[in-house]
């Protein structure tokens, strides 16, 4: 017979020794993740199917500004970098760097939607809505379902910050900003793919 | 301390009704009988009986549905409904069936069961649990609200777009169809997650996989398909109700809008999602075949791959439902190899079921003959499946009664048969008396001969040519006779659930009190008192291979003839209850599923500031979860710490090391 | 308590974690490939766009894999979280793509 220390990570779920010595909370998001694979590869094919299809109206040609959309991937990009080294400076206990980073990743991930409000205010402008056509309508469902998702990660990035500030996020919770983490850069990896698919591969 | 246990269902033993360091919004529940104690629960256990009763109540009212249309068809030119009230009826029969009825009664013996079967105290997230039933509640309301609220869903149970389009859909009958199955869409995604965790994680130690009853495995399997099939639905529901309250094109042919598009997405849900209705019925009735033939489960380790063998194939197979669209020879051929082999693991369970009964000891209880019955019609209902696959064939029977027959033995024949072979076997357990054995075997024989006399004959009908979904049909079609045998049938089955009920309200009275292993059971919820005690387990049991109970009670002797062993003895006295620490009760489920109604409503009516209230009152609501203290007095870690609106989820495990520190 | 199982891996996860120099030379190959990708989406390799479709999904797949397995430490967890992601993932890619196929969805575009 032995007992588990509480003090142990990973392999410990509050106390108990779980099967897969993985964390109850950190299985159930990568089972989560998944299954958000099968949701944005719907509304990724949705796209590919309408590609090419729209009778009328602006085009991807007509209105995509491949530098200024990759300036906007290249920043999300990066908020996956000051993610993990949030987490890292958690891990050793540094919790100023990790208020820094997290916030840091929050504040990119913002300019990630700025980004994208502005550039769905630009589409809007000129001449290319949901209603327009079936572009229309799978480039704003497919890039407003991602966007949603960014900001909900900024929502829990913020409140973690703030549990920080007051002093409720210890080191022995790092867990909490992995499993943040992880969504995080699922979120990241989704506009990867987006941004390749939709706007970088052109459509005759 | 030598502390005598007694069978409670309450908690009041265990919580301690002290107050908490800190507070959340609310003070953490402490009601421990009565309503709130419903309302506010978190046991898994208590879970599946809402469940159930839930669900089985729907079953009452899908059921009614169903009377309502074998009126209408019993003659030619029926005028009991219009045909506007029948597209509502047909369309909720078949959702309320589906998603009200077949899958929450699975999730109410996935509940109960899937802790008990597997050694653990609770699920991996108790509060998540909760939710997920609140959640199943309110979009099983909803949907249903329709009836009064101008009309039902009315697109049939699979809502072919552009049908169900705004242009020809106009009404909010379509939209409560979507946002319905989109809160219960959330009900069973979360389940999913909770259901695998906790298998994959809160096994008992020794429980390997290959150690799990078949059910927990079917329940395995079924997760995962609910997990990957949810989310194409959710989609489909958001291209569909973007199209209905935006204006999007999805489906609009005029703008190039495809129809196939909805085909292919609700499909490819669809597929599994009908796995998901068949497997845990297939659980339920691996587990109780053995035990009424007194033999082990013949080939489990073939019946658990072949259950994920289904698992896999059900992906492969979803155009099927699509033969007669004009897909071309290519897709048509490929998918129709493909399903000719998904009949092969399906095949092999059910040898695999006939193999256990060859020379049992069988036992024909009212749970065995329900059983039973299921490997009979539901073999009837693969074969008639197995003639679809050859899609020349399929080219005529498709949308036709012949298609209807097909489905209703599957499930109907299949999953509603082995959900009440569940009902019977495990309500002693559940309940602590037995279900009348008289009545009960007086309710199968009419369920079975009136679930024969009714859909027997749409075999007969679809090969006569009688198209389905249709709200009436002329006289002289050859069609009258059998669909007036068939609307005999259905209230034969009606009545036959009438002895049902009556069995429960006058079993509930008789008491008639069977121990706790009255069936001489296999598997680890029978070594549990009766009613089972709000912790499950004193003593966190150790498993040495399948059926561990069973090889507790019995060896084999040389002739290979059971003998009995002597009784163990019982180590739960050295326990105290009050050391076993189990997950607090919580406000915070039941309010933020509500929050989802309120979204969906305020959408359905284009109250959009309504609907961020709701989203307001979803997000605080999750805040307060994750931060709510636990209220056990005790507990080194402040409950909850996650800010990420996830359950961090108590699962009371720190009992099991302190139980396991006494036992030692 | 004694268990069946394989023993928890509690120690790998501790000890197996990238320093930050390793992160942010990740994060600079990333960024390096989606340059390149930029860059490619504006050429058109030895004249044929499927060549360059190609490169580019090839890179993108890249990219998905490096911060899988670095940014969301799956090279260094437990398998049974690879499993876990990659079957949904995989799930996706060939039910999508093989309903795309029946709708012809990449003939001749």
């Amino acid at each position: 017979m032995s007992t588990t220390t509480v003090d142990e990570h990973g392999g410990d779920d509050h106390g108990h020794v779980t099967n897969t010595g993985l964390s109850n909370e950190k299985l159930a998001m990568w089972t989560f993740l998944g299954s958000e694979c099968l949701l944005f590869g719907a509304l990724i094919s949705t796209y590919l199917l309408y590609r090419g299809k729209s009778v009328s109206g602006p085009t991807p040609k007509d209105i995509y500004d491949i530098p200024y959309t990759s300036v906007s991937s290249f920043v999300l990009l990066m908020s996956s970098l000051t993610m993990v080294l949030a987490l890292a400076a958690i891990q050793r206990g540094d919790h100023r760097r990790l208020r820094v980073w997290l916030l840091a990743t929050a504040l990119l991930g913002a300019t990630f939607i700025s980004g994208q409000v502005y550039e769905f205010t630009s589409f809007i402008r000129e001449g290319l809505t949901i209603k327009t056509n079936v572009f229309g309508s799978s480039f704003f469902v497919l890039t407003g379902f991602h966007g949603v998702h960014v900001t909900l990660g900024i929502v829990m990035l913020l409140s973690l910050w703030s549990m920080s500030m007051r002093g409720k996020l210890p080191e022995e919770k790092a867990e909490v900003v992995e499993i943040a983490g992880l969504y995080w850069h699922f979120v990241d990896v989704v506009w990867i793919v987006i941004f390749t698919v939709v706007y970088l591969i052109p459509s005759n | 301390m030598a502390t005598v246990l007694e069978p409670t269902t309450t908690t009041e033993d265990i919580v301690d009704a002290e107050v908490v360091e800190e507070s959340g919004l609310l003070r953490r529940p402490k009601a421990t009988t009565g309503v709130w104690s419903w309302l506010t629960t978190v046991d898994h256990k208590k879970i599946g009986i809402l469940y159930g009763i839930t669900s089985f109540t729907f079953f009452l009212v899908g059921g009614s549905e169903a009377l309502l249309i074998r009126l209408q068809l019993a003659r030619p030119n029926g005028t009991v409904l219009s045909a506007d009230a029948y597209n509502q009826v047909f369309t909720m029969h078949g959702t309320t069936m589906v998603f009200l009825v077949v899958m929450p009664l699975s999730a109410a013996f996935f509940n109960y069961l899937t802790p008990l079967m597997i050694g653990a105290r609770d699920v991996a997230f108790p509060r998540l649990n909760a939710f997920s039933y609140w959640t199943f509640l309110f979009g099983a309301l909803l949907i249903n609200s329709s009836f009064l609220l101008g009309g039902a869903p009315n697109g049939g149970w699979f809502g072919y777009a552009p049908n169900t389009s705004i242009t020809f859909s106009p009404g909010h009958n379509i939209d409560f169809w979507i946002f319905g199955l989109q809160i219960l869409g959330i009900a069973s995604t979360v389940s999913a997650v909770n259901f695998i965790v906790t298998i994959l994680n809160l096994r008992a130690p020794g429980m390997t996989l290959f150690r799990m009853p078949v059910f927990v495995w079917m329940t395995l399997v079924s997760s995962f398909l609910m997990l990957f099939a949810m989310p194409v639905i959710t989609i489909a529901l958001f291209l569909l109700m973007f199209d209905r309250l935006f204006g999007a094109n999805f489906f609009n042919t005029a703008a190039g809008g495809n129809p196939l598009l909805w085909q292919h997405l609700f499909w490819l849900f669809g597929h599994p999602e009908v796995y998901i209705l068949i497997l845990p019925a297939m659980g339920i009735v691996s587990e109780i075949l053995p035990v009424f033939s007194r033999k082990p489960l013949f080939g489990y380790p073939v019946v658990v791959f072949s259950g994920i063998a289904i698992g896999f194939m059900g992906w492969g197979v979803w155009v099927h439902h699509m033969f007669a669209v004009g897909l071309g020879p290519v897709a048509v051929s490929a998918f129709s190899v493909t399903t000719m082999l998904i009949a092969v693991p399906t095949g092999v369970k059910i040898f695999n079921w006939i193999a256990t009964m060859w020379r049992g000891s069988l036992r024909l209880s009212t749970p065995m003959l329900f059983a039973i019955g299921f490997v009979a019609m539901f073999t009837i209902g693969g074969l008639s499946g197995v003639t679809h696959a050859v899609s020349p064939h399929d080219r005529q029977q498709t949308d036709t009664y012949y298609i209807v027959a097909h489905f209703h033995y599957v499930l109907f024949g299949g999953s509603l048969f082995g959900i009440m072979a569940g009902i019977y076997y495990w309500w002693p357990k559940i309940f602590g008396y037995a279900l009348s054995e008289r009545l009960g075997k007086l309710q199968f024989w009419l369920w079975f001969i009136g679930f024969n006399v009714t859909f027997g004959p749409f075999h007969l009908l679809g090969l006569a040519g009688m198209p389905r979904r249709i709200y009436t049909y002329p006289k002289h079609m050859g069609w009258d006779f059998w669909n007036l045998v068939a609307s005999i049938g259905a209230f034969v089955i009606a009545f036959s659930v009438l002895i049902f009920l009556y069995n429960v309200m006058h079993s509930r009275k008789v008491r008639n009190v069977v121990g706790d292993d009255p069936w001489d059971g296999r598997t680890l919820e029978w070594t549990l008192p009766t009613p089972v005690p709000a912790y499950n387990f004193a003593v966190v049991p150790t498993v040495h291979g399948v059926d561990d109970f069973w090889h507790q009670k019995y060896t084999e002797d040389e002739q290979g003839r059971l003998v009995k062993l002597p009784p163990q003895e019982a180590q739960a006295d050295d326990v105290d209850p009050a050391s076993i620490h189990l997950p607090s009760p919580s406000y915070y489920p039941l309010i933020a599923s509500f929050g989802l109604p309120i979204m969906a409503y305020a959408m359905i009516y284009g109250a959009y500031l309504v609907a961020v209230f709701g989203g307001i009152v979803i997000i605080g609501a999750l805040y307060a979860w994750a931060l709510e203290p636990s209220a056990e007095p005790h507990d080194d870690h402040e409950g909850g710490g996650g800010g990420d609106g996830a359950d961090p989820g108590d699962t009371g495990s720190e009992g099991a090391a302190a139980v396991e520190e006494v036992d030692a | 308590m004694t268990t069946h199982e394989p023993p928890p891996h509690v120690a790998t996860q501790e000890h197996e974690h990238p320093g930050e120099a390793v992160y942010v030379r990740v994060a600079i190959f990333l960024a390096v490939l989606t340059g390149i990708e930029v860059a490619l989406s504006y050429l058109k390799i030895g004249g044929s766009q499927i060549l360059t479709n190609g490169s580019l999904l090839v890179l993108a797949a890249i990219k998905f894999a490096t911060v899988a397995m670095y940014f969301m430490h799956l090279k260094f967890d437990h398998p049974v979280l690879r499993r876990l992601f990659v079957a949904g993932l995989v799930l996706a890619v060939i039910v999508y793509m093989l309903y795309l196929l029946t709708l012809h969805t990449f003939i001749g575009s």
